[in-house]
């Protein structure tokens, strides 16, 4: 179990490593030079340069990746070349917002999707099958930002449940700021928990037609105890895949997300940051999300491993 | 009262008539075998009495266990039955149990769902009732997974938890089919050994006649849903009357009609040949071991021979086949055929391989679905560097029995027997002078597979083949061969001529395998009829 | 059978309506009529106009190209490169090449396909074919882990086997047995991507890293309609049901081809 950690945190290293380079490499090809974009184009020469050495960037490509990727080891971000402050600091701010609206997300997609998934697989065929499969379906194809705008539509300007956006910060409490994650968690779920569902629906056909079901149902199981002392904790080896890859959707869909509730989140700080050509902005966040996607696929690949067993000595 | 009678059992699934009348008792202590052919409904009887039977099916007649009603018994009625009075083992022991649960609890479930007994109380007769399938606790403990275990180990398992709670009937569905002959004779003794200590009746089914004979106190016959003939075990064998009986008993024993070889050549040589593979490392420092799968093999075959390699599985026989075929690379040695090398540095030597041609087992996979039988047929053409005229695909179909016409189907148009000729169509187009069979009888029916023999042993006298037949089974390996050579972990540990290895075995291994083959009662004197 | 049926029959409206598009349109989609702004579905407009007069319905139509052929375009990056790099991978099971291909693909795997157009955008500057890049990278890895997981079960097939024996070469055996053997498995899983494609460039447009005007695209439609959809609703829900339909639609007929050209499948599904 150990040494399977340490391979896999090692293959984790790696990735990390060479994803850093792809993001820093793809972004240094940009033309033009974001000293004399900042300063526009009566800028003094002295005054260019001035900028210039205190951004860094007179330095060779190989001294600027080192001190990029240092800077993300020790947290210094370097300094955002629009808002002159530290990218650490910015990042930070926005952070609290986006990852926790993922984090909300895919609790309720977990939620959501693994009763309706399980009630489907057992009452296969039934009327709630295929209520379950229509809806998932939908769910499926609904593009989650107008869903959103619908839900706003819908909620907060004609039964005004809510208001249609903003948020309050986490200074408000912790229950006011999670009341205004709320609708956009929900915008966010429902179609991922749609496909999660779905997903946990076949698993666990599957599994149900597996011969050591009908073991256990020789042995005198009943079809319910069968499911739930056996079918499910093999049904949920696929499904862990899926949500491993959920939550990278999740995160992008955040990004998205943020634009219909004016939220102020890493989203906005993106798409501001590349009109501005603040590139330094864009590097960062993008390797953060980057980042947090190969974390979770990591512990993804380690919970395989609490589940299944067989994998304990084959790795 | 019977404990278990079954009288005028019908049984069909979404309007398919799947049995049709099906009468047979089992008395208490009793081993009752039932015997048939793929289809004809064995395994659906074994599940009609658990009641275990795929969506769509509805039965009719009578079931009774022990005095109780079984077909019109509610679902919590037959709940509590199973595992309490019937335990059921399966066929496929690899698949039967589940990977993310250790034995012991597996079997300890069967305890805790019918009594209402402590975890400890219920580990504790777990641990029993592995003891009593001879699985003991300092070698095997309750918290290996099972894939830790053999076939074998995990068809005790299954066995331990369906006589965990000593049942009154033990329904064992082809137990045996999927192991080796050794394990299969020690899984047989076993369930000898828990009816002796129990008495309690054992329906036994099975496709292959020799399996009951000496076991089974009675014995069933079916063939499609239908029971033919049933009778005492002891004397059914000489008394049976019904056609089908006999044909599925001649073709159990079939002997094809051939000619022994007389020439002297060597076609095939090994020499001294060693196979091994890098196993994964499971120390961080050190070389990695490895495992040697062919380890300093040498024989050869002499043309227009017909050589036999048996060995249970993992004994090295399908790695040797490949490396004759020149598809593995060797760590030592050299495989000659014709006198010429099969393999040229790695890669193998095509002009050598055009006189080889192999058949598999498994007629379902041998064939890619999406190409017609001409093209799948003249596959091997490639190895002469042209494509085979459409006489050259007739000849051949025609002299596996199929008609020409045959090349435009596609492969799911025909049966498993049919699929095996064309296998064997598509290894003779190219006039090999070898031919390896690997298994390519294992996969089928008794009565397909004395078709395929008599093909087999027909094409060699037409056109001189040579055969090296591969398989686990003995007796068939005992009616087609002229000599045969024992594998056992990678090594030949035995080889001589086929009647004087199966009379007088000299190595203890050949002599526990050759011990082990189920036999059929001796025919002598009895007239049983061919058709 | 019904799903395919009606997925099919969804999909073909979309596509009929962009091929239309081509030649008719019920108005011009480029002329602003500003008197005529935001009118609800009428007889004359039967989507409604937007915030600058245009007809809804007409640039639905000319949005439906855009969306097309971004996921065509898409779904052929990711099947041209994807399927190849999944059969080698494959064939030579267990390499180094195997190891590179497959690591390559968990990289890519990381990016989902809007950090790769945040990144395009970025360098390049957002258009629609910076989308169909951003979309058709994130395919690649997609298409050749579905053909490397088919290939490698088909590869322990008596067949390929059999071949081997007939002298093939692995890139031989991949184009003759391989190949044609796991078309029904790219076929669904190329309509999966197709959709996911168009629900991808409706989300780009929508934050502006997708086609740029004038070029009409059903995300960007969606984007202009934020600040005035409490006003006019039906300037939100068309484009949006453009988008769900086609999706749904797309989905049904994958659904549907699986059941059909998959009978084993099929039984697990009923």
């Amino acid at each position: 179990m150990l040494r399977y950690a340490l391979k896999r945190l090692g293959s984790l290293l790696i990735s990390l490593i060479v994803a850093s380079l792809v993001i820093f490499f793809t972004l240094e090809v940009v033309p033009g030079d974001p000293a004399s974009f900042m300063l526009g184009i009566n800028a003094q020469p002295e005054t260019l340069e001035a900028l210039r050495e205190e951004l860094g960037l007179n330095a060779t490509k190989a001294e600027r990746y080192l001190s990029w990727v240092t800077g993300l080891v020790t947290g210094d971000l370097g300094i955002s070349y629009t808002y002159r402050s530290p990218v650490s600091e910015i990042v930070a701010e926005r952070l609290v917002i986006s990852l926790p609206l993922a984090l909300y997300a895919l609790i309720l997609t977990v939620v959501i999707a693994f009763p309706v998934g399980i009630l489907a697989a057992t009452k296969r065929g039934s009327l709630t099958d295929v209520a379950v499969m229509g809806g998932t379906q939908l769910g499926v194809a609904i593009p989650n930002f107008w869903f959103a705008m619908i839900m706003v539509l819908i909620f907060a300007i004609n039964l005004r449940w809510f208001s249609a956006g903003g948020f309050p910060g986490w200074d408000a409490g912790f229950l006011v700021a999670i009341k205004a994650l709320t609708v956009p968690a929900i915008a966010l779920a429902l179609p991922q928990a749609s496909i999660l569902a779905r997903v946990m629906r076949s698993s666990l056909l599957d599994t149900l037609s597996e011969d050591y079901i009908r073991t256990s149902r020789a042995k005198g199981l009943t079809k319910r105890q069968a499911l739930r002392r056996h079918a499910l904790r093999n049904a949920l080896i696929p499904v862990l895949t899926i949500i491993g890859l959920q939550l990278s959707f999740l995160l992008a869909g955040a990004i998205i997300i943020e634009n219909v509730f004016f939220l102020p989140g890493l989203g906005r700080l993106v798409f501001q940051a590349i009109s501005q050509r603040d590139l330094i902005v864009v590097e960062s966040v993008v390797m953060l999300l980057v980042f947090a996607v190969i974390v979770v696929n990591f512990l993804v690949d380690l919970a395989y491993v609490w589940v299944d067993p067989r994998l304990k000595d084959r790795t | 009262m019977s404990l278990l009678s079954i009288s005028n059992l019908s049984l069909s699934i979404h309007g398919t008539q799947i049995l049709e009348r099906v009468s047979l008792s089992i008395e208490p202590g009793e081993i009752h075998g039932v015997i048939g052919e793929s289809g004809s409904g064995k395994s659906m009887t074994a599940f009609s009495v658990m009641q275990l039977l795929p969506d769509g099916a509805t039965c009719s007649g009578e079931l009774r266990l022990d005095g109780q009603d079984v077909l019109h018994a509610d679902e919590a009625a037959l709940c509590a039955m199973r595992g309490e009075r019937v335990g059921m083992v399966f066929q496929e022991p690899m698949t039967a149990l589940n990977p993310l649960m250790t034995i012991g609890a597996q079997v300890a479930e069967t305890v805790l769902i019918h009594e209402n007994v402590s975890q400890a109380e219920a580990m504790r007769r777990a641990q029993d009732a592995l003891e009593r399938c001879e699985l003991p606790a300092d070698t095997f403990p309750m918290s290996r997974f099972p894939h830790e275990l053999s076939g074998g180990q995990r068809q005790r398992v299954v066995i331990a938890m369906a006589i965990a709670l000593r049942p009154k009937l033990l329904i064992a569905d082809e137990p045996t089919t999927a192991l080796d002959v050794t394990t299969q004779a020690e899984i047989l003794s076993l369930i000898r050994k828990l009816v002796d200590e129990d008495g309690m009746g054992v329906m036994l089914i099975t496709h292959d006649l020799a399996v009951v004979s000496g076991l089974a106190d009675h014995i069933t016959i079916m063939r499609n849903g239908v029971v033919v003939e049933q009778g005492e075990g002891a004397t059914l064998y000489r008394d049976m009357t019904h056609p089908y009986t006999k044909a599925l008993f001649a073709a159990s024993s079939h002997q094809p009609d051939r000619t022994e070889a007389k020439a002297d050549a060597a076609l095939l040589r090994v020499e001294n040949v060693t196979r091994s593979y890098a196993l994964p490392r499971k120390a961080i420092f050190g070389a990695p071991k490895r495992f040697v799968a062919v380890d300093n093999v040498s024989f050869e075959i002499k043309r227009g021979e017909s050589l036999g390699l048996v060995g249970e599985s993992g004994c090295g026989k399908s790695t040797l086949t490949r490396a004759i075929l020149g598809l593995e690379p060797l760590q030592g040695g050299v495989i000659t055929l014709d006198g010429s090398p099969v393999l040229s540095g790695r890669q193998a030597d095509l002009s050598v391989r055009r006189k080889m041609q192999v058949v598999f087992q498994d007629p379902y996979s041998s064939f890619n679905p999406r190409h017609k039988v001409g093209r799948l047929v003249a596959e091997p053409f490639y190895l002469l560097g042209r494509t085979a005229t459409d006489e050259e695909i007739e000849v051949a179909l025609t002299s596996v029995g199929l008609t020409p016409s045959d090349k435009v189907k596609y492969i799911h148009e025909f049966s498993g027997g049919q699929r095996q000729r064309i296998a064997i169509a598509r290894a003779l187009i190219i006039r090999p002078e070898l031919i390896i069979l690997d298994e390519a009888v294992s996969a089928l029916d008794v009565s397909i597979r004395a078709q395929i023999l008599d093909l087999l042993a027909d094409l060699s006298k037409r056109f001189g083949l040579t055969y090296l037949f591969i398989s686990h089974d003995l007796s068939v390996v005992r009616s087609i061969t002229d000599r045969v050579l024992v594998m056992k972990a990678g090594k030949i540990v035995e080889e001589g001529a086929t009647e004087d290895v199966f009379d007088t075995p000299h190595h203890p291994y050949t002599q526990a395998l050759i011990d082990a083959v189920p036999k059929l009662p001796d025919l002598d004197g009895i007239d049983i009829g061919r058709s | 059978m019904r799903n395919l049926v009606l997925g099919i029959a969804l999909t073909a409206l979309f596509v009929l309506g962009a091929l239309v598009s081509f030649v008719w349109t019920p108005y011009d989609h480029t002329v602003l009529e500003i008197t005529n702004k935001l009118k609800p579905p009428n007889g004359d407009h039967w989507f409604g106009t937007d915030q600058y007069g245009r007809d809804i319905l007409s640039m639905i139509m000319v949005g439906a190209r855009t969306s097309i052929a971004v996921a065509i375009v898409a779904v052929g990056i990711g099947i041209g490169l994807g399927v190849p790099l999944g059969l080698t991978a494959a064939a030579w099971n267990g390499s180094v090449l195997d190891e590179i291909i497959m690591r390559s693909n968990d990289l890519i795997f990381a990016f989902p396909s809007l950090l790769i157009a945040i990144m395009i955008t970025a360098v390049y500057g957002p258009s629609a074919f910076n989308a169909i890049i951003a979309i058709g990278i994130f395919n690649i890895p997609v298409f050749a882990r579905v053909t490397r997981g088919a290939a490698l079960s088909l590869w322990t097939r008596d067949y390929v086997l059999a071949a081997r024996v007939s002298g093939k070469g692995a890139a031989r055996i991949s184009f003759e047995h391989i190949l044609p053997n796991l078309m029904n498995l790219l076929i669904v899983q190329g309509t999966i991507q197709f959709s996911l494609g168009i629900l991808a460039e409706a989300a780009l447009s929508y934050v502006g890293l997708g086609a740029q005007p004038p070029t009409p695209s059903w995300g960007r439609m969606l984007a202009e309609s934020q600040t005035l959809f409490m006003l006019a609703p039906h300037i939100t829900l068309f484009p949006g049901f453009a988008i769900l339909l086609t999706v749904l639609g797309l989905n049904l007929a994958g659904d549907g081809l699986r059941d059909l050209l998959d009978p084993k499948l099929r039984r697990v599904a009923r």
